[in-house]
């Protein structure tokens, strides 16, 4: 039966909620490898965020997963999709209303990458044209020319293109949830990190509710709104949001997991648009030198930010290098610190600080123009405990075994 | 008269290329009985075999039906056939109908054999990813597994179509038609030129079957399977060698 599903509903993202949720295995299926177990599971995952379940292989966090769009029927408790117990729907029409998404992506080699892209539109019955005007505008919001993609086959894509691929399918038909398995998991390092920064973007845009997999901590830190740590033996140790578990691990297990660097991971919590930035003393090329000068010397920093007639910052002009009369050249400034913009965060800014050998890191606007300097002491301030979690917390209120 | 020119002789007398006893008849026959075993072999196990390799149940049952299968000499087949085959039909039980049991039970083995482990053999992420998008089994088999396992499967048919062609030509032992009968007959005449024209005939035919189906089989692989078909990117292993040859 081909049904269409309505646009305007399907827009909305999902709420998620566990209800006790267990899943247990035989102990002759277990010998065989059965995926992990889980333990009375309570948990709601908000509408519209990012919930990743992290933990060490067999914590039945894959688990947890599948048993949303019942690939895994729980032994007990159910699962709620916008109030609805999925063990009421016909599994195929449920699974066709999530997107999903694997770690080995699962493009089926035998067709092309539009067609790829296509699949549930196209178990949908959704009309041709539909079909390949949604894959063109999916490859070209996760950053894939469809022109150059849409007739190539899954072989012919790097690793990184194929994980974009299999985001874009999985958006096909607007799902209001998507669960996501290590997607990111089988690429390399900087692939990942590129793809996370992407999904981010995405999500930001799209704001579907969706359950995230993985087994690395700093992913889940750096993904989720919200993070469910689970332990061997499918036990929920603690679902807060990431700078939560970070500041006030809840067991020794979510301690021990999250890691000794706990207190430089929230460095990656934070974004250089969080933190207060400090005004510079600045001067556009062509502006009089010699009152330059005086207004570095007025200032505790002993350099000028040199910028171009848009604002755009060129580089540190030392004061004692500033001439006293004439006017501001740009070759006067000397190589610059790192550009760090917004949505940078504070683990990458000292990173790249680090880098430059700098103590100071300029911050730009999307236009290249200058929006203040990022200190090292700036840094170190916005790791006390007192610049702490914010509203996400309020979201996960009531939730948590 | 040595056998080069006998054959030569025998196969360019036009007398051998006319009427219901000539190449062509004998060669429609031939191809015939060969096209309604293969049809029969085909019915019987691709369904079992698909099933098999979808489901990944009844593995073990098949290999042995297959392995049994395979270890039945032809003739064997036929004696064992005859008895049963002259209660279905008096005339035809006797000639054509034990020759294709024969043939059926040699072409089951590898396009059973071929089509489940062509299927079970499909990435079963492809499957996973495929069943979380909401695919049905049928839907998961016809589109991913079927596409995928194709050249494989289609290695079995065409080992068992050589098989067929090549096995069809004891029929004329009991009588039946086919390009057997050149050699039945050419031996039971002493006239080399009739035996040797008759392999070479049967021999060409299975050629072209065998280049036929393979043609077919390069025709049948997706694009995408193709191209840099290593690695894993490809959602199958490479094909494992083609059974019964």
């Amino acid at each position: 039966m081909p049904q269409q599903m309505p646009e305007q509903a399907a827009r909305r993202a999902a709420i998620v909620q566990y209800e006790h949720v267990s899943k247990s295995y035989a102990t002759a299926k277990l010998r065989r490898g059965a995926p992990g177990a889980v333990n009375d599971l309570s948990l709601t995952v908000p509408a519209g965020k990012i919930c990743v379940l992290v933990g060490p292989s067999g914590c039945g966090k894959t688990t947890s997963l599948k048993m949303v769009n019942r690939l895994i029927e729980p032994t007990s408790g159910r699962i709620l999709i916008d109030g609805a117990d999925v063990a009421d729907r016909d599994a195929t029409e449920l699974r066709r209303e999530i997107g999903y998404v694997i770690q080995q992506v699962g493009l089926f080699p035998h067709q092309t990458i539009g067609a790829n892209v296509a699949v549930v539109p196209r178990l949908l019955g959704w009309p041709a044209a539909r079909q390949r005007a949604r894959a063109e505008e999916l490859l070209s919001l996760v950053g894939l020319d469809p022109a150059l993609y849409r007739d190539r086959y899954p072989a012919q894509l790097s690793g990184g293109e194929r994980q974009r691929v299999g985001v874009a399918r999985a958006l096909a038909a607007d799902p209001p949830l998507m669960l996501m398995d290590e997607p990111f998991g089988a690429v390399d390092p900087i692939v990942r990190e590129r793809l996370q920064n992407e999904f981010l973007r995405l999500q930001a845009e799209l704001a579907k509710t969706i359950l995230f997999v993985t087994h690395d901590i700093d992913e889940a830190i750096k993904l989720g709104d919200l993070v469910a740590v689970m332990q061997v033996g499918g036990h929920l140790e603690q679902f807060a949001p990431p700078a939560e578990i970070l500041a006030a691990p809840a067991s020794e297990f979510v301690a021990d997991f999250v890691g000794a660097d706990r207190g430089l991971k929230r460095l990656s919590l934070t974004r250089v648009g969080e933190v207060a930035l400090q005004p510079v003393v600045t001067a556009r090329v062509g502006d009089p030198a010699g009152e330059a000068r005086a207004r570095t010397f007025e200032d505790p920093f002993p350099y000028l930010l040199l910028l171009d007639p848009s604002d755009r910052p060129i580089g540190w002009v030392n004061q004692r290098h500033i001439p006293g009369t004439g006017t501001l050249a740009a070759s006067l400034a000397t190589p610059m610190s790192p550009l760090l913009d917004r949505r940078t965060t504070l683990k990458d800014a000292l990173s790249m600080m680090l880098d430059a050998d700098v103590q100071t890191g300029i911050v730009v606007d999307r236009a290249g123009r200058l929006r203040g300097v990022l200190t090292v002491e700036a840094i170190a301030a916005a790791l006390r405990p007192s610049a702490d979690p914010d509203g996400i917390a309020a979201g996960a209120s009531g939730a948590g075994a | 008269m040595n056998l080069v020119t006998a054959t030569a002789a025998w196969l360019t007398n036009p007398a051998h290329w006319a009427g219901q006893f000539g190449i062509p008849n004998r060669l429609l026959e031939h191809v015939l009985i060969a096209s309604i075993s293969l049809a029969i072999a085909l019915l019987l196990a691709l369904p079992a075999g698909l099933a098999i390799g979808h489901t990944g149940r009844g593995a073990a049952v098949a290999a042995s039906v297959a392995n049994l299968g395979r270890s039945l000499p032809s003739l064997a087949v036929i004696a064992i056939a005859i008895p049963i085959t002259v209660l279905i039909d008096p005339v035809l039980g006797g000639t054509v109908l034990p020759t294709l049991v024969a043939m059926v039970v040699l072409a089951v083995p590898p396009i059973l054999v071929n089509a489940y482990t062509g299927i079970a053999e499909v990435d079963r992420d492809l499957v996973e990813a495929g069943r979380g998008m909401g695919m049905r089994e049928r839907e998961i088999l016809a589109r991913i597994e079927l596409p995928v396992a194709l050249p494989v499967v289609l290695g079995g048919i065409r080992s068992a179509a050589v098989q067929i062609v090549a096995t069809a030509t004891l029929g004329a032992i009991f009588g039946g038609g086919g390009l057997g009968r050149f050699l039945v007959d050419g031996i039971a005449q002493n006239d080399d030129g009739q035996v040797f024209g008759g392999v070479l005939l049967v021999a060409a035919l299975a050629i072209a079957t065998e280049v036929a189906v393979g043609l077919l089989q390069r025709l049948a692989r997706s694009p995408g399977l193709r191209r840099g078909g290593r690695g894993p990117a490809l959602g199958i292993a490479p094909p494992p060698p083609v059974l019964g040859m």
